[in-house]
């Protein structure tokens, strides 16, 4: 797999859609901020600090979404949801500190800063993750759209869990349906008119992943959730990290019938739609069954399904993500760029 | 034995799909040489790679993509001018799916983040209510083939607000493949037509072309069960040295087509001479809004000329390009030099690999044809 | 342009109905449809238009079309369990 090289000169909506162009601008212009091969270089969900005999994990996310209250969510929700489930990703599932940095338009309506908070703060109970403190800055009108988030957290992890640790033979098992965040927002943002139960699944996953790492231990070898690029840009990363081919099955992939119908409407691939209240987690083949009785005992996880295998190791096919449609294979390929509604 | 309907209208049927890849090998195989077919719908070459029907083709059976892609042969003056509205200060309506093809010095993507007022519909309706809801001129890039055309008609039809204005870029898509047959380096023995277009213009169209080119015809859908039927339907042909006007789309095509469509269609447009990007000019390939339409017509109320944008210097490498050789039917993909090295999704040089339909993107999407 | 979508009209009022795809309705254009068109009826939609009304006899046409070229199949030309000829069979991954 070639690697993502920065070829601009400047940023492009690309850039921030999680996709290999947003890991080019990355790894083009800030990765040695650390230094050569630290923790940075890594690039996963958070970074792992020693101490004592466990980890402190820290990680930080900034949000910005249109519009910012949209079917099942709002900024609010997905700023604790998002850091929370950063923290999670890397086995950090109990949560002690989350910051909250707000920079709002001038004539903002304090009305909405008041349902931001009451959201933010309904998640943070639901992870038990405290907002021990905050920043606020104000700009001018026009000088930035709204409002725009950046959360941090600190979370402490018994044990790491990397999102490059798959091995040969795992399963790939995901705690729910795809695409619900990435539709639902579309579907807002472009007021396209679509009624029905399209909604964000946005949701703190620390309990859930709490849960999978009791059930599976050690047999839990890598995690990651699937957010903007979808599994499909997930998944590939992980592939791509572990030097592994994995194989997904399509007629395992849960979807909610509204989500179905509106990709099906937009012309748009649900794989590569974003997710904001889902994890993937490679899972050695002889924890898959209890692993999976766990976490459909859980709310967050009552559709948990096993998705797809990883298929090889090394060899030719490193690195690469394949779906089995029943009526032959297709690559998948991370897109560069927000998907767009399409009508041919 | 009576099934039950598919919900969703879906054709899904693994273990049906796994006996017609083996029917579809038996037929090439029965061919005894290597057989080429050309589908002229970018929503085929979208439903075989989403299927991952190509891959699992027979080797000796070709399926190119024709001239099928409205983003891809939507010709860069046509962008031009409509970018020349934009940068007038208009409020500019157009499908997602142009957003960013490239005129020759930028794209209307490009041209928003310099600015410009340009907006994704998703319908030709919603373009009316955008219009109906502002004072100020909104105008509506109506762009694709002979369903998309339908639906910009109907709005004309129906009391349009005066302050709605079509650049009409319409194409004709049965025109291209008579281009396609004429072409003296074709080896296309048989043609899968696009459903849904056939949906509008029936598909008696295709009798007249059968009986001129002797080349078969079948109108496909797009579940993987239709495209599979219709291959094997066409490939039979092949091998038994027919051509003849097969329609595997029944639900949806009919003979006549739309009758009510196609009279809208012929009420507000009239065939034009058009350049189809990278192919040729085409005798009656484009759709012109007829005389009576001047008042919405940006070209009449704007004085828009195709030529009004600056040209520019296209990139040195655009010129080893073959997008309308692969549109054409005369190369594939991997044929190009460019191909998944200089000309990639993240920075594409010819349409075919801009357009979530083209050719390229969709090969290299799907990882095919690369190294 | 051909992304068309198919679902069942749920409700019509004059020249818009509701057209339900199987998790999401939507409103859609009843201007250019080929047929009159009723509730519980299934058309094909494309740009929020319906450009056809699909007759429930042609979903069972397309079914038992289907099952009759992959039942031909089953018995002329590759016997159940026969393994593949070479060079016909495609290779399973690209």
């Amino acid at each position: 797999m070639i690697k993502p090289t920065l070829t601009d000169d400047l940023v492009h909506m690309k850039h921030g859609a999680g996709g290999r162009a947003m890991r080019a601008l990355i790894e083009g212009v800030f990765v040695d901020l650390e230094g050569e091969g630290g923790e940075a270089a890594r690039m996963d969900d958070g970074a792992a600090i020693p101490f004592g005999d466990k980890w402190l994990v820290v990680t930080t996310d900034a949000h910005v979404i249109k519009p910012l209250f949209f079917p099942g969510g709002d900024i609010g929700r997905l700023a604790v949801s998002g850091v929370v489930n950063d923290l999670a990703m890397m086995g950090a599932t109990e949560v002690l500190a989350l910051t909250s940095s707000m920079i709002i338009e001038e004539g903002f309506p304090i009305e909405l800063l008041r349902r931001v908070k009451a959201s933010m703060k309904a998640a943070s109970r639901e992870a038990s993750a405290p907002v021990l403190t905050g920043d606020t800055k104000v700009m001018g009108r026009g000088e930035i759209d709204g409002l725009v988030m950046s959360t941090s957290g600190l979370g402490v992890a018994a044990r790491v869990v990397r999102d490059a640790g798959l091995r040969l033979g795992d399963a790939i098992v995901i705690n729910g349906s795809i695409g619900d965040h990435g539709l639902a927002v579309m579907s807002a943002r472009h007021d396209l008119g679509l009624q029905g139960e399209l909604r964000s699944d946005v949701a703190p996953l620390n309990g859930l992943v709490r849960v999978v790492l009791a059930a599976g231990g050690e047999a839990i070898h890598a995690m990651k959730d699937p957010t903007r690029g979808g599994v499909t840009s997930a998944l590939s990363e992980m592939a791509e990290k572990a030097g592994v081919s994995v194989v997904l099955e399509e007629s395992s992939l849960p979807m909610s019938d509204a989500a179905r119908a509106a990709a099906d409407l937009l012309g748009i691939d649900p794989l590569g739609v974003a997710n904001e209240g889902k994890a993937l987690f490679g899972v050695a083949p002889d924890a898959l069954d209890r692993v999976l009785a766990a976490m459909r005992a859980h709310p967050l996880g009552a559709r948990a399904v096993c998705i797809g295998r990883v298929v090889a190791q090394g060899g030719p096919t490193a690195g690469t993500l394949l779906l089995d449609t029943g009526f032959g294979h297709r690559r998948l390929f991370e897109r560069d760029g927000e998907p767009l509604p399409r009508i041919c | 034995m009576t099934q039950a309907t598919p919900r969703r209208l879906e054709f899904r049927d693994v273990a049906q799909g796994k006996a017609m890849r083996a029917r579809l090998s038996h037929a090439v195989a029965q061919a005894g040489r290597p057989v080429t077919l050309m589908h002229v719908c970018g929503s085929h070459e979208q439903a075989m790679a989403r299927y991952g029907l190509r891959a699992s083709f027979p080797k000796d059976l070709h399926v190119q993509m024709g001239p099928g892609c409205p983003v891809c042969v939507t010709d860069a003056p046509e962008i031009d001018a409509c970018i020349a509205l934009a940068a007038r200060g208009l409020r500019v309506l157009t499908y997602g799916d142009m957003l960013r093809v490239p005129g020759r010095a930028m794209s209307l993507e490009d041209a928003r983040a310099g600015g410009a007022r340009v907006e994704v519909v998703y319908g030709a309706t919603q373009a009316a209510q955008i219009a109906r809801a502002s004072s100020d001129p909104v105008v509506f890039f109506a762009t694709g083939f002979e369903t998309t055309a339908v639906a910009t008609a109907a709005l004309l039809l129906d009391d349009p607000p005066d302050n709605l204005v079509i650049l009409s870029a319409h194409k004709w898509v049965p025109a291209a493949m008579e281009i396609v047959a004429q072409t003296p380096e074709s080896k296309i023995e048989g043609f899968l037509a696009a459903g849904h277009a056939a949906t509008i213009t029936g598909y008696g169209i295709f009798e007249r072309f059968v009986e001129r080119y002797r080349v078969p015809v079948v109108v496909g859908g797009f579940e993987p069960l239709d495209i599979l039927s219709a291959l094997v339907l066409l490939v039979e042909q092949v091998s038994a040295g027919k051509a003849e006007v097969v329609n595997a789309f029944p639900r949806c095509v009919s003979r006549e087509g739309n009758k009510k469509a196609l009279s809208a269609l012929w009420r507000v447009f009239d065939m034009a001479d058009g350049e189809w990007r990278g192919i040729a000019r085409i005798p009656s390939g484009n759709l012109a809004l007829k005389p009576e339409f001047a008042k919405w017509d940006a070209r009449e109320r704007f004085g828009v000329e195709l030529a009004e944008a600056p040209p520019v210097e296209e990139r040195a490498s655009a010129a080893e390009c073959l997008c309308g050789k692969i549109m054409s039917g005369i190369a594939e993909p991997n044929d190009c030099p460019l191909f998944g090295k200089a000309c990639r999704p993240d920075a594409p040089i010819g349409a075919c690999m801009v357009s979530s339909e083209g050719a390229c993107r969709i090969w290299h999407e799907h990882g095919l044809g690369l190294r | 342009m051909c992304l068309g979508v198919p679902g069942k009209i749920v409700s019509i009022d004059d020249m818009v109905g509701v057209v339900d795809f199987w998790g999401v309705k939507r409103d859609v254009a009843m201007h250019i449809v080929d047929e009159p068109v009723a509730v519980g009826d299934y058309v094909l939609v494309h740009v929020g238009f319906a450009i056809r009304r699909i007759p429930e006899e042609e979903i069972a046409e397309t079914l038992s079309f289907f099952e009759q070229m992959a039942a031909e199949d089953l018995e002329g030309l590759s016997p159940p369990g026969a393994p593949p000829k070479p060079g016909t069979e495609p290779e399973a991954l690209p």
